[in-house]
């Protein structure tokens, strides 16, 4: 029922595109990230928690129609339904039907609970379409309140010793995921005004958020002491970050769970928190879908594809795409052009 | 084991070499004394013979955590490193024990007497005792190499504030050859351990790459110019009758040197010579590589005792009588050193020969003196203060060395390769080709030089130009240049494009060329008749 081609994942049964990369007539979408919601169809369908944030970074002006999760549309015979994912807030597996085949494409998605997203619900289906970003056993995550404590126990130290504390995360998803589980009794929260933007979504859409405050010009910068700040990582290395000295840098991403990757970075703490599903929690979902067929998208396609074919006799294939999972430099997710 | 997997997870998690010092500092104060010894002895690359072997490792690894070979060493080659790795792949624990480091690493080396259910037994008991940080170091300790980021430096730093000794005392002490056995650094520091040995070696005393023009370092007067020789750093050392020729490494090379052997007769007892060991014929210096083949053969043949038989060009003398002059001026220990080599010379053929001085009445002088570097055979100057010490490690100030610039081709790039360890989520390993008519060779392989920006760019550039894969390979649509900057060139007939780069590494992207307007395969042979091997003039 689903096809692969160059411009993404299509349903020639109802001419809609999932998570296109190039400009298309209709698209689904599975959530917000700049690889998944691109700029250029000519209607989106998305879960109604996406759809602000999708306009604020595509346009006032694109096209939407809003869902609920589990709430079904029929094109062209097609019943077409969104599942929470729990990548991000209004992050979606797209579940199909015609004529009693199911497929679901899964978009990124973790099994981990984070308190700002709808929790992952596993979907029966003849065929999956997953990602693999951490396909790899080393990825073994460990529990988010442990890395949570870590945090809120780093800061506290970096405060004693008169430095601030900035956590680098993607503004879309990690920066509130951070932000939800700050121990707000330590200090005062800063903000980078691309977080900042996503943060006043979140609230007006979703929920509040602790109190923060926006970095901006009326900021004295020599009042930020021993504070956390919260920045996506395309803001290390500049004049922005250098102004907030003295400071400790951290990163939290599941690439962290690599020593060579957390010494590469420089940053000073690497937190092991991801949006994405690791090792485990792939092998638990993809066995939960009771799925034949599995289409591996980004990340170690072609090595989980085999895992999934040795290990379990799926009928496991790889797919190129261009999604690009879980970068370290989200430039372009902070490519807001608002700022 | 906990309190030093914590310090190496402190260690590991700063970027500041304060930080670095004072983790350090509180190990050696709360520490049990025979760990901290082998902490320093580990941490300055002296590791225990290993006795696991890593195929063990997997296999035994491979059982407890279930996974099939292929997908270990998939994981193998993502992670880099095979004591994270497997590190990473066991299951893990939820109870953990502590043991002593000592005890530990006592217990490891027992093992070579064991056999393999005894050694097994150990082992996969061990991996069920830790957490995973203290899991990697325990695998380090098996398989060796400890690279934290912690220099020498800050090793003898912290060692000084915690036993309030001169610095420079300890990095004598800690250099050449002591085992950490039923030894402690008390007793190494004091200079009474009996361990110590009479083939110790003085720290070397490195320089700085010259950061300013050299006009800024004031009257030439008060410096002296040598040539920056392409070899061997080494110390040649004779002391009660016996002779020690020590690298920089920290190698004793002694035996790969017989040429040296008889000046053990001839050198007065207690003298160290600190210079630069090179293979030479006819009175050229040889390039790099035919000192390197021979390094790497088991035994020195006569042939290449013949062909390219071995000098020291001397730079220093740093103990004279068997007293350390090392905090004499330069121009004394020179003086010294000039004296003691006429007085053998009188009597004796000796493969020494002091480093030249390069007469230069002014910096402009001495400017033109580097561009001719390479008709020497040399990488470039030494710019040394007249009244300069003999210091510890690589200081500023007093010695500077001035290399020439690095000979530079343009490359299309070819194949891509993910990186390793700290880039093993990135495209970074690259081949660069030349053209040969219409056909792209390949000449080299690159990996440094980029900033992390533009390595992020290209390895998304890769990604989406990918023209076919093999294993961790991929070759790409031959469309980027890069400028390729490298020491020196050397025929090599296994390579296609028949010549090898010595320190190949990207200068930089040449985003203004296109692929056709690379340079060709003829350009390269006329840098090899220029400076390879055997043209030299
Ligand atoms: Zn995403
Ligand atoms: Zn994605």
């Amino acid at each position: 029922m689903l096809t692969f081609d160059n411009c993404g994942i299509y349903c020639a049964q109802a001419d809609i595109y999932i998570d296109p990369w190039k400009p298309v007539n209709k698209a689904v979408i599975t959530h917000a990230h700049s690889d998944h919601a691109r700029i250029g169809m000519g209607s989106y369908i998305a879960h109604e928690h996406a759809i602000p944030v999708m306009k604020y970074r595509l346009g006032a002006d694109i096209k939407c129609q809003a869902l609920k999760y589990r709430e079904e549309i029929v094109i062209n015979g097609v019943k077409i339904s969104l599942h929470p994912a729990g990548h991000i807030w209004g992050s979606a597996q797209v579940r199909l039907e015609f004529k009693g085949e199911v497929w679901v494409v899964s978009g990124d998605y973790k099994l981990q609970k984070d308190s700002i997203s709808a929790p992952f619900e596993p979907v029966r289906c003849h065929s999956f379409i997953t990602e693999s970003t951490f396909g790899l056993p080393v990825y073994k995550f460990p529990d988010p309140q442990e890395v949570h404590d870590d945090i809120n126990s780093w800061w506290r130290k970096n405060q004693e010793e008169g430095k601030n504390s900035v956590i680098c995360s993607y503004a879309l998803g990690k920066a509130q995921r951070v932000l939800a589980h700050l121990d707000t009794s330590i200090g005062r929260i800063y903000t980078h005004g691309a977080v900042d933007n996503i943060n006043k979504l979140y609230e007006e859409n979703i929920a509040a958020l602790p109190v923060t405050q926006r970095i901006d010009g009326s900021v004295n910068r020599k009042e930020i002491k021993g504070a956390m700040i919260i920045a996506p990582p395309s803001a290390a290395d500049t004049p922005w970050m250098r102004s907030l000295q003295p400071y400790k840098l951290g990163i939290c991403s599941g690439w962290m769970q690599l020593r060579g990757t957390r010494r590469r970075r420089g940053a000073d703490r690497g937190f092991v928190l991801s949006d994405h599903a690791d090792w485990d929690q792939l092998n638990t979902a993809i066995r939960e879908t009771g799925a034949e067929n599995i289409y591996v998208t980004h990340g170690y396609k072609s090595i989980y594809a085999r895992w999934l074919q040795t290990n379990y006799g799926l009928n496991a294939n790889e797919v190129e795409t261009l999604y690009t999972g879980e970068g370290l430099d989200d430039t372009l997710d902070t490519e807001t052009g608002k700022e | 084991m906990k309190a030093f997997s914590e310090l190496f997870t402190n260690i590991d998690q700063t970027t500041s070499t304060n930080e670095k010092t004072d983790a350090l500092v509180n190990y050696f104060a709360t520490a049990d004394e025979q760990d901290t010894i082998w902490c320093v002895a580990l941490l300055s690359g002296r590791r225990p013979k290993r006795t696991v072997k890593t195929s063990e490792l997997w296999e035994w690894s491979g059982e407890l955590s279930g996974l099939p070979t292929w997908l270990q060493a998939e994981s193998y080659h993502i992670v880099g490193d095979l004591a994270e790795t497997i590190s990473l792949l066991l299951p893990p624990n939820n109870e953990t024990h502590d043991h002593a480091l000592h005890d530990v690493i006592n217990d490891l080396m027992d093992l070579a007497n064991k056999d393999e259910q005894q050694r097994k037994a150990y082992i996969t008991g061990m991996w069920k005792q830790f957490n995973k940080q203290e899991l990697f170091v325990f695998n380090k300790l098996i398989t060796g190499g400890f690279r934290v980021g912690v220099s020498d430096k800050i090793i003898i730093k912290a060692l000084a504030l915690h036993y309030k000794i001169d610095e420079n005392v300890v990095a004598h002490r800690l250099t050449g050859q002591w085992v950490a056995q039923n030894n402690t650094l008390k007793a190494l520091l004091a200079g009474n351990d009996n361990s110590v040995d009479l083939s110790k070696p003085y720290p070397f005393y490195l320089a700085y790459p010259l950061e300013a023009a050299p006009e800024e370092l004031g009257s030439i007067d008060d410096w002296f110019i040598e040539r920056k020789y392409d070899g061997i750093r080494g110390q040649i050392i004779v002391r009660d009758g016996a002779l020690f020729a020590w690298s920089r490494g920290d190698d004793l090379l002694t035996e790969k040197f017989p040429e040296f052997h008889d000046l053990v007769n001839i050198l007065p007892g207690g003298t160290v010579i600190d210079g630069e060991i090179l293979p030479v014929r006819d009175g050229k210096y040889l390039p790099f590589h035919v000192m390197q083949t021979r390094i790497g053969r088991k035994n020195v043949t006569k042939k290449a005792l013949q062909e390219a038989p071995l000098v020291m060009v001397c730079y220093d003398l740093l103990e004279h009588n068997g007293i350390d002059i090392r905090h004499l001026s330069l121009q004394e220990r020179r003086l010294m050193l000039e004296n003691l080599l006429e007085e053998i010379k009188k009597e004796h053929t000796v493969p020494l020969h002091i480093s030249p001085l390069v007469n230069c009445n002014t910096w402009g002088g001495v400017s033109a003196q580097r561009l001719c570097s390479r008709d020497h055979s040399c990488e470039g100057l030494m710019l040394k203060r007249k009244n300069s010490e003999y210091k510890t490690g690589r200081r500023r100030g007093d010695w500077w060395k001035w290399k020439v610039d690095p000979l530079s081709i343009d490359g299309v790039l070819l194949y891509a390769q993910r990186g390793h360890g700290r880039r093993a989520d990135l495209y970074t390993d690259f081949t660069f080709a030349v053209w040969d008519g219409d056909e792209l060779v390949p000449f080299c392989k690159a990996y440094s030089g980029l900033t992390d920006k533009e390595m992020a760019e290209v390895d998304a550039w890769v990604k989406k130009n990918t023209l076919d894969k093999f294993g961790p390979v991929r070759s790409v649509t031959p469309t980027l240049v890069f400028e390729i900057g490298f020491e020196g060139i050397n025929p090599s007939p296994r390579h296609k494009s028949g010549v090898a780069l010595r320190f190949p590494r990207i200068l930089r992207w040449r985003t203004d060329k296109s692929a056709k307007e690379a340079n060709t395969k003829a350009d390269l042979v006329e840098l090899l008749n220029i400076y390879g091997i055997g043209e030299r003039k």
